[in-house]
């Protein structure tokens, strides 16, 4: 196979493996006001991602930097084109990363309300924008023929990429749900589970919705596999949450959002982020990519690398794999200072 | 209006940079040093260095958030603000990037999830891998990242194909000369600065509690002590390390250092300027009176006291010769296109960042040579000034560092990518900063800059507070007195507690999946 194409592989894989990962630590965020009913709920909440969001995170980092590497070209126009989402995706997440961090430093309740709200909108903006940026990049941006946006600032905002924004958010809502009722236990949980099962139908819409759109308007023969397959994984999911089997329906969850990247990175194939002025200006695998000699460097950098991250990010979760409930919640740390 | 977008983006790099820059050191350089203290804790059992890890951790948590989410920024920054330079350099510059994410980030990050929640879950030395994966990941992130900005500084490994450079040895890139002389001197800047901490915040505790019999004393002598001896052994790196530097930057971008110099006519053998009165901003140097010392500069340079080193004036010149003294005619450069380029670099920024760097990081050293001979043999500072000052200086490394960058990354304006001057070197690999930026509306950017110089400046104030907060609470802040008494000569089986509160420590193996309601030694 073409290095061009494994890199292309790559990068979707990479965007996958965010979307699954973040994209239950979004939905934990934004659920906060939801289901932790007490600070000692939502601190329950917050411990279930506690030690791994960041290398969640590092996906993004990551998956942006093997574009980089791999795709010059797509790195530059997409996301000097996607500023605006982009930019309000940063500002996010540098709110929600200090919150998790600092919401338990002062022993206040109006500290630990205002940094609440802060992983609030920190976790509802970012799958909002980067949603609209997946979505430009399948559906395509006004590009001229030097790779360079035409037209406003809010180019990337339209109604087809506004599907795309809900398609994520709507499934890191759901994911997070699960993985609540997959990861506490006690009441929390049950309710957790309760929420899921209620609003499944409806949050995996936009996702199906968005993963039909893409396969009609530019969807190969085989394209409606994967989205046959995203559909039928979170039916079930929904029969399986509804059973109380949690990690059964997690895991179908995951299967339904590993079909949706399939369809829309399967039907972008070979473009990498046409121009919807003129299809001579669109970037492909072929015109955006990297010289041999470094993709053949990066792939055996990724080689070894993804399998040892898959290892121990695993472990990771093997080590924390234990339920947290209400009583595992130690007092607040400030509470018991003894100040000098 | 590309004249704007690229006084905004610079703004934007500058600002955003400075201030990961400020995370970065601290992060690098105490996470090493806590994870020394908790191996000493490890391998003696002694009590007082688990306080000193539970107390310097703590911190080190704190900073570190800040780190993570900055970086992030300075990521996408490229692309979004730096697109036509991205598409340039991709190639090549791209690589080294990935590689920091995929080896240093995502160690970094899992494991130091795996440290702070693990001390009740992991058997003890795993728990000290852990911290040792993370520490030592930080400084591959440093190395990786600091390979790339070398080779904006000097290019190598590469070929010019169909206009573009194309990397033809990795290998190159990553052993660049430019690279292997900044990447120990920017390290040992960052134990500079992990070494005025422990030196500052020590000194003040040792101070605040000398009349009481403070039970953690030793706490924090030891960490003065590490502090200081670290803080000496990394000036002396930094010297050491800073002429290997001086002399590549002669070599390979003249302009640079003749601008560090405000050494306007070429002369030799070249005098080095101590300080200087009046305007170095004027490239004629008419106004300029300077306390020189004669042929210190031709040995910086070169390493004799008698050969030549040339001055601005001639430098313009030549690189008006090499490069051209207009910018071309490129609509892609908007209003510059046809416009002459300024080869020189803002002088008093260079001038007196240089000073800067090297004057702030001797202080900061006396400093620590000041705490080593005030608690030598077992004595305790007790004159009132000496912890203030000591405080105080926690601010001296930070600043030489920053200087030290922004005298780097602005001594090499007007290039983004500067030529190789070497004969043998990569022809044509060379950007103007100018025709690096994006093409994107000035609103874009001035949104960005705003809104995250805003927010910058607003969790400057939190993390501040909140260090304060955790120096004047002490040990106790972190280890609260109940868990701690129970800590001491336990057996191997005792972990303790953490920073969380009651905590039973766990047997050395793997913790089963028990149902139990023991609450969990660390939460957020
Ligand atoms: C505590 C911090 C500190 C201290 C005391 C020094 N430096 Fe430094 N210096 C840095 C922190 C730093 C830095 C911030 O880490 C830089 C910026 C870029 C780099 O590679 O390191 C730097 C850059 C830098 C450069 C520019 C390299 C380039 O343009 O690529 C030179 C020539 C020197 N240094 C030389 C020195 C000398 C001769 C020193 C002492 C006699 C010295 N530095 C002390
Ligand atoms: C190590 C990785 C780094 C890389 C790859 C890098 C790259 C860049 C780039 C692309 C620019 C914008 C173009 C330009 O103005 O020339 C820039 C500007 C700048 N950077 Fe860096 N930088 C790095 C580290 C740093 C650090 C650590 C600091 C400060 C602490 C710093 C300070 C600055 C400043 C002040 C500017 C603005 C200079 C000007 O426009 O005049 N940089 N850098
Ligand atoms: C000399 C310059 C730099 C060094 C030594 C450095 C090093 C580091 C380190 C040690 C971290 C870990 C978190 C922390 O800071 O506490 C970090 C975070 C980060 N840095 Fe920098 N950095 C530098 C400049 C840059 C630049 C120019 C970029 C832009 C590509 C960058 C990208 C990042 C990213 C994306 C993160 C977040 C990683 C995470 O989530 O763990 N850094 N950097």
């Amino acid at each position: 196979m073409e290095l061009e194409v494994v890199w292309f592989l790559v990068i979707a894989f990479l965007w996958l493996g965010y979307l699954f990962l973040e994209g239950f630590d979004f939905g934990v965020g934004m659920l906060l006001p939801v289901l932790g009913r007490d600070d000692t709920e939502r601190r329950v909440m917050i411990n279930t991602i506690g030690p791994v969001w960041d290398g969640n995170e590092v996906w993004i980092i990551v998956a942006g930097g093997a574009t980089f590497a791999a795709f010059p070209a797509w790195y530059a126009g997409l996301f000097s084109a996607a500023y605006l989402p982009l930019l309000f995706v940063l500002l996010a997440l540098i709110g929600r990363g200090v919150a998790f961090e600092y919401r338990g430093k002062v022993d206040s309740d109006r500290w630990r309300r205002a940094w609440d709200t802060v992983i609030v909108i920190g976790s509802t903006v970012p799958p909002i924008g980067i949603g609209f940026v997946i979505a430009s990049t399948v559906l395509g941006l006004p590009l001229d023929a030097d790779g360079n946006r035409v037209g406003s600032a809010f180019a990337a905002f339209r109604w087809d990429t506004l599907l795309g924004a809900l398609a994520v958010t709507g499934f890191s809502l759901l994911h997070g749900a699960v993985f609540i009722a997959l990861k506490t236990d006690g009441d929390i949980r049950r309710r957790a589970r309760r929420l899921a099962t209620a609003v499944l139908p409806v949050a995996i819409l936009p996702v199906a919705a968005f993963a039909l759109l893409v396969h009609v308007r530019h969807g190969s023969g085989w394209t409606y596999v994967p989205f046959a397959v995203t559909v039928a994984a979170a039916l079930v999911a929904w029969w399986r949450i509804a059973a109380g089997r949690e990690g059964q329906a997690f895991t179908a969850l995951g299967v339904a959002i590993a079909g949706t990247v399939v369809t829309l990175f399967g039907a972008l194939f070979p473009d990498v982020l046409p121009s919807t002025l003129d299809a001579a200006n669109s970037l492909t695998v072929h015109n955006a990519a990297s010289g041999d000699y470094t993709l053949t460097v990066m792939t055996w950098v990724a080689a070894f690398g993804t399998p040892a991250v898959l290892v121990y990010q695993g472990w990771t979760y093997w080590v924390f794999r234990k339920r947290i409930k209400t009583s595992h919640i130690p007092a607040p740390p400030s509470a018991q200072q003894v100040s000098s | 209006m590309i004249v704007e977008v690229l006084e905004l983006a610079r703004w934007q790099f500058g600002i955003t940079t400075v201030y990961h820059f400020l995370m970065v050191p601290l992060t690098i350089g105490l996470a090493v040093l806590v994870a020394g203290m908790q191996t000493a804790w490890v391998r003696t059992g002694d009590e007082r260095y688990l306080r000193m890890t539970k107390f310097w951790g703590k911190l080190l948590l704190v900073n570190f958030a800040m780190g993570v989410v900055t970086g992030i920024v300075q990521e996408f920054q490229f692309g979004m603000n730096w697109s036509e330079y991205s598409r340039f350099v991709g190639d090549v510059f791209g690589a080294p990037l990935a590689m920091e994410g995929l080896v240093a980030f995502f160690v970094e990050s899992v494991f130091l999830g795996l440290w702070i929640f693990g001390w009740d879950r992991l058997p003890k030395r795993v728990h000290l891998a852990c911290v040792w994966a993370f520490s030592l990941a930080t400084v591959a992130s440093a190395y990786f990242i600091l390979a790339a900005n070398s080779w904006m500084q000097h290019p190598v490994g590469v070929e010019f194909v169909d206009g573009k450079p194309t990397m033809n040895s990795i290998w190159a890139v990553l052993t660049n000369n430019t690279a292997l002389a900044a990447i120990p001197h920017t390290v040992a800047g960052c134990f500079a600065v992990a070494a005025a901490f422990l030196v500052g915040i020590g000194s003040w505790r040792l101070w605040r509690r000398r009349r009481e019999d403070d039970e953690h004393r030793a706490v924090w002598r030891s960490s003065v002590k590490l502090g200081a001896w670290t803080g000496v052994v990394a000036f002396v790196v930094l010297v050491v390390t800073g002429d290997f530097q001086g002399k590549l930057m002669f070599e390979q971008q003249p302009m640079k250092m003749a601008a560090a110099e405000a050494l306007c006519h070429t002369e030799q053998p070249a005098s080095f300027s101590i300080i200087a009165v009046g305007d170095v901003a004027d490239a004629d140097c008419e106004s300029v009176k300077t306390l020189n010392v004669p042929a210190v500069l031709s040995y910086l340079a070169n390493g004799d006291l008698s050969s030549e080193v040339k001055g601005v004036q001639q430098l313009i010149g030549e690189y008006q010769d090499e490069y051209g003294s207009h910018y071309p005619d490129d609509p892609a450069l908007g209003e510059l296109a046809g416009k002459p380029v300024d080869y020189v670099p803002n002088l008093p920024v260079t001038y007196w960042g240089f000073r800067i760097m090297i004057g702030f990081g001797a202080l900061s050293m006396l400093v620590g040579v000041g705490a080593l001979w005030l608690t030598r043999g077992g004595r305790i500072p007790d004159g009132r000034w000496f912890p203030r000052v000591a405080l105080g200086s926690v601010a001296l490394p930070y600043i030489a560092n920053s200087a030290g960058w922004i005298f780097t990354e602005m001594g090499r304006q007007p290039f983004v990518v500067v030529p190789n001057p070497d004969p043998s070197g990569v022809d044509g690999v060379w950007m103007y900063t100018a025709a690096a930026v994006s093409r994107v509306s000035q609103g874009e950017v001035w949104l960005s800059l705003v809104s995250l110089t805003l927010v910058y400046a607003a969790l400057a104030v939190v993390e501040i507070f909140l260090i304060a907060k955790y120096v004047r609470g002490g040990v106790e802040s972190v280890m609260p007195a109940r868990v701690a008494s129970r800590l001491g000569a336990g057996g191997d089986g005792d972990e303790g507690g953490s920073g969380g509160g009651s905590g039973r420590g766990r047997g050395g193996q793997d913790a089963p999946d028990d149902t139990d309601d023991e609450p969990l030694s660390f939460a957020y």
